[in-house]
Formats: structure tokens, sequence, C-alpha cells
């Protein structure tokens, strides 16, 4: 009897087996990591299929924890994230980890105040509003940078991100950067214990809740502000002067930090210096190892990163993400040189 | 022949045993994988977890108890507002709703149980949270203003929201099989009611309700269960605000929205271990109320016995 069954088990996966096509010539490239940057990955792999249909890319947006504890177990050939990887999640990775900047993203503060689609916010101010202490849309200091306008003595209502987020985290960077009671008091991460306010989950709850809600304050994705047309406050820079966030501005953010570019690429770009950068601005990273495991692939994929820093970055616009800066390109190009199986330089072998 | 029914009589009790046994063994193996997972933040917080209510992720410090709270009172709320409306609900279309109505109507109810949970969520944000803040809450706050529970600002979003919108999800659950117990009611009941002169609503009281007792029971928890895991819908109306208030009006947390919140996005151990300690507690939850409905079914169920006797 079982040996019976064991015939008509094994006969029947033999047939499945045969149901497979004979290996595909494809190559398949896995990844994993940031949600943000997901619309413009699938387009460049979209793309990139065209380009070289050796390979299929398979993408999963898990989210950036998901990205760096999946590249850090090797379980995907590269790993995507938001916000860079610390010294102690570096330590843990089993190869020396390259941090590959790939667009630019920015977060916009919007609000719901009826009659005031342009308003403008000192860095101090806005902390202080998200710290609880600033609670009247009438306050002295929001007057001050807002001359001329008639302000409400209404209540702001704080909306924030409730699900852990890339864009939670270039907030709080930037409070953390503009205010030392935020730095003190709540610190940075891609979810934080808010003084104050509501949560709504991603862009979309956020955006919903201060829609709904006269006098409601909160930030969204610069993308997600534009394609929904909400108001989007200007933000004092370091340079002093007030910026509209815009896809002009986030580049140039980036233009000015290139100078001092640290070699891998872990910076953040809040409060960038720049009279045109707007301050609320971040890179967004793939993650991958600088000594690949498997040649062909490692080739594959070095192959592609040239790509997606120059003729990729073509697609960006119409998704509504800053593109890389030209000096930026320039110092990544190094970097992919840097990329090596077993010693031997990969981009090289082109 | 024999010999073969024997052999299939066999084969087929192997088969249920295996299928009962490999249950039983995905759920201790769950329970054992995330204790595992859980044991930095046992280590690190141990009962303490249970009774603070800070939730820090970067300063990685955790305490639960706002989301156990929210958990069991937006339940609480929706079971308030389901249970009358669902029985009422299931009582109209087994006894009392004209007969070529029944069917379309109880089509429908069970077609809402059917909706998905986000859509309800999406309903809450742009409906239903909207029409709180500018009509429910203020006329709650100006006539019951004087109970803590309907006490501060209007948001909209909020423990009430999270109540009316479980709510609305569990009605449909509580109707539909309400009404299946109703109709299993053995209508001999009904006659003797009738005959000794009871009217129609004492009909249905003494002779139906009371008799399918242990059944409507049954539903209520169905429904409860429900809302205590009930995960997008809460999580998009309910504020999402790891605190302990009195008000109603004020936002809240489940155990099952943060988990969703914030899994994908927690890179330490710690913060895992907090969040998969959470994941714990929901299954403790949902357990001890599961256990405490069945007692209460079983004390119903013999009561109902001791009336027929």
């Amino acid at each position: 009897m079982n040996r019976w069954l064991a015939g008509l088990l094994c006969s029947f996966f033999a047939v499945l087996g045969s149901g497979v096509p004979p290996a595909a010539a494809q190559m398949l490239m896995n990844g994993a990591g940031a949600t943000f940057p997901y619309p413009i990955y699938s387009k460049w792999f979209d793309e990139y299929a065209k380009v070289d249909p050796s390979v299929r890319f398979n993408y999963q947006s898990i989210g950036s924890g998901g990205g760096i504890r999946q590249i850090t177990a090797r379980t995907v050939d590269f790993g995507a994230s938001d916000g860079p990887m610390n010294d102690d999640q570096l330590r843990k990775a089993p190869g020396d980890l390259l941090h590959i900047p790939t667009v630019l993203g920015a977060v916009v503060a919007t609000y719901n105040l009826p009659g005031h689609s342009k308003l403008r916010f000192t860095p101090d101010v806005l902390a202080d509003i998200f710290l609880g202490k600033i609670t009247k849309w009438n306050d002295a200091r929001i007057a001050a940078a807002n001359p001329g306008a008639s302000l409400p003595d209404q209540a702001i209502l704080v909306v924030h991100r409730s699900d852990g987020s890339g864009t939670t985290y270039i907030w709080v960077d930037y409070l953390a950067k503009v205010s030392k009671e935020w730095d003190a008091k709540v610190g940075r991460g891609t979810s934080v214990n808010w003084p104050v306010g509501l949560g709504g989950k991603g862009n979309e709850g956020v955006a919903g809740q201060i829609k709904s809600t006269p006098g409601a304050l909160g930030y969204v994705e610069l993308a997600y502000a534009i394609k929904n047309a909400l108001p989007a406050a200007a933000v004092r820079n370091a340079a002093g002067r007030f910026v509209e966030p815009t896809i002009e501005t986030t580049t140039a953010a980036a233009a000015v930090v290139a100078k001092n570019m640290p070699a891998d690429f872990r910076v953040s770009l809040t409060n960038a210096p720049g009279d045109n950068a707007y301050p609320i601005a971040s890179f967004t990273w793939l993650l991958v190892y600088r000594d690949q495991p498997d040649e062909t692939k490692g080739k594959a994929l070095v192959k592609f990163l040239w790509w997606m820093i120059h003729d990729g970055q073509k697609y960006t616009t119409d998704l509504l993400y800053a593109r890389l800066p030209p000096q930026v390109v320039k110092q990544i190009e190094a970097r992919l040189g840097e990329i090596t199986y077993q010693g031997k330089p990969l981009l090289a072998a082109r | 022949m024999i010999a073969g029914a024997a052999r299939g009589d066999r084969l087929f009790r192997g088969f249920a045993r295996g299928a009962a046994l490999a249950l039983i063994l995905l759920v201790a193996a769950m329970v054992v994988e995330m204790g595992r997972a859980a044991t930095p933040s046992f280590r690190a917080f141990g009962w303490r977890f249970l009774v603070t209510s800070t939730w820090d992720p970067v300063a990685e410090n955790f305490g639960a108890l706002p989301f156990v709270y929210g958990t069991l009172v937006s339940s609480l709320i929706a079971l308030v507002i389901a249970v009358p409306l669902g029985l009422g609900a299931a009582i109209f279309l087994a006894e009392l709703a004209p007969v070529p109505i029944r069917s379309p109507i109880a089509f429908l109810v069970e077609l809402v149980a059917a909706v998905p949970s986000v859509v309800f969520g999406l309903w809450g944000v742009f409906v239903l949270a909207p029409w709180l803040r500018t009509w429910v809450q203020p006329a709650l706050g100006a006539t019951l203003g004087f109970v803590p529970l309907f006490q501060g600002p209007p948001y909209g979003v909020g423990m009430l929201a999270a109540g009316i919108i479980l709510a609305i999800m569990v009605v449909p659950f509580v109707t539909a099989i309400s009404r299946e117990v109703i109709l299993a009611v053995p209508n001999a009941q009904r006659e003797a009611a009738l005959g000794l002169g009871a009217t129609r609503w004492e009909t249905t009281r003494i002779a139906v309700l009371r008799y399918g007792r242990s059944g409507l029971i049954g539903a209520v928890l169905l429904g409860l269960g429900r809302a205590l895991g009930e995960t997008m819908a809460v999580t998009m109306v309910i504020g999402n605000r790891a605190e302990i208030a009195v008000s109603l009006f004020a936002p809240g947390y489940t155990m099952a929205s943060v988990i969703a919140n914030e899994f994908t996005e927690a890179t330490s151990d710690l913060y895992l271990g907090a969040l998969i300690e959470v994941g714990l507690l929901l299954f403790a939850v949902t357990v001890a109320v599961n256990a405490l409905a069945r007692v209460l079914v079983w004390s119903v169920g013999g009561a109902v016995r001791e009336v027929r006797e």
C-alpha cells in the first residue's frame, strides 16, 4: 500500500518536474527594502529589461528595516533603505556594504488653514509645534514669519505618520538638527515617541486627516503633495532664505553637500547649506556588498547600477523624484569601480 | 473487499488524526517561535512590559499597556453598539419581516460581511471621522459633556470612531449567525408560548431567545473575536497614539495596529522583540476571551437544559 502510494507520489512529482521549462537563460536579481522609492525602482526594472533582457528583477518593498535585515542575512542580492545603516548595523553584516544613492526625496509641511495657501515656517517654529510648545495658529512666532497673513485663533492639530517610515526619519532628522530639545527629548528614528498629535497611516492617512480637519498640520512626501495639490509650506533653510519645496530645490540640497561627500555616501541632507537648498531632503540608497559572491550576477548588478545613475535618471521627473546632481553621479561612478569579485573589479570587466 | 474497506478506514483515520495534530503543532510552533523572537524584550522589561505606558522606539523603552487597553475598549464599544443592532436585525429577519423580503435582506447583510476591512477604513477616514467631528462629538460634548467619556476636543478620529467602525464590521456576523440560531429554534416552542397566551414579544423573549441563548452568545463572541484582531480599518481611524485616555474622543492605539504600523521598519532585535511580544499578548488576550466565552456558553447551556427538564 505504502509502496504504491510512494510510487504514485513519485510519478506525480516527475510529471510536475517535466512541466517546468528548461532552465531559462534569464538571471533573477532579488532585492528588498524601502517603499518610498518603489515606484521609480519598478519603472527602472521595467525599462532596464529592454536594455538588458538577460536580467530580471524581483524587488519586494517590505520597508527599509526589512531591506537591511535581508541584505545582512544575504537572502537578497541588494537591499534598499531610506535611512543610512548605522555603524552597529554595518558591523553585523557579513561583508563590506556600500550605500549607493539612487534618487532624492523631500518631505513637506502641509496644513489645512483655509485662505492661506502659502505659509512660511522657520525651523524653530516647526520644532516647537511638534514639541507641543506652540499650540495656536496666531502664535507671535508664526505670525512673524508670515507678515500680512491674518492667522486665526485656532488650535494646531499635529498629524504624523503612525507607520514606521523613511519619511518620518527625514522629518525628525531635520527637527533634531534644528532643535536641541527635540534631539534630547525625542531623537531620530523611523518611528518615534511623539510629544503631541495624531497618527495617520501612510501619506494618504496623514493627508486625509489634514484635509478633513481645519487647523491641522503634518508632513508628507513631496511627490505625494505635488500629485494631490496639497499646500506645501516654505521653510527657512540654513542660509536664512525661505525655500519652497520643489524637485529643483531638493536636488540643490544634494549639490551643495556633494562638495564634502563622505566616501560611504552615508550623509544626511537635512538643513543643507546653499541658498536654494530645501532643508528637508534626503537620498535613498541601494545596499550592495563591495565583494560580490557571484561573478556573473555581480557584473550584471554593477552594469545595472551604472545605467541607473546615468540613463535611469531621466525617468525621475515624471515620477516626481529629484535626480542626482552631476557631481554626485561622478562620485558614485568611482564607487562602482570598487565593487569586486574576489578582488577583481567588476565594472572594468564590462 | 472487507479488508480493503478496513484499510480505507485506517487510512482515513490516520489522515484525520494527522490533520488535527498538525493544527495543534502549528499553533505550538508559532507560540514557541514568537516566544524565542520576543526573548530580548522579556529579558529587558519583564513584567513591566504589561503595566507601563511608554512606547519609545528611539530610546528602546517599551510598555504595552495602552495597546491592551485600546484593543479591549474599542472592542467593548463595538459590542455595545453591535449586539442590540445585530440581535434586533436577526429577530426581525427571522420572526417579524414579511416572508418575501427575508431572504434578500439576509443576503445583503451577509454581503456586508464580505467587504474588505481597508474599505471600511477608507470610509472611516473620509466619511465617518469628519461626520463625528462636525456633528456627533460636539453634540455629545454639549449634552453629555459632564461625563468624562465625552470630554476633550473633537478630532473625529479616535477611540469612538474605531469602536463604531468595528461595530459596523461586526454587525453582519452577529446578525447572520443569530438569525440561523433563531431559525433553528423548534416551532413547537413558539406554538407552546402562543398557546399559553403570550404576546409576540413575550414569545420571542421566552421561547426563542432564551432557548437559543448559547447559540446567540456564540454569535456575539464570534463578533468579538473579529473586533479584537481587526487591524487595518482600526489603524486608519483610531489616531494611533499610545496613551490611555478616559475620553472616547481621544486617540488610542490597539495591539494589532502597532504591529501593522511598526513591524516593517523595526530594525533592532529589542524593538522587533517588543513588537512580537505585543503579538503574543494579543494571542493571549484572544485565547483568554475565547476561554471565558466557552465557560459562559457551557454555563448557559446547562441552565437551558434545566429549564427544559
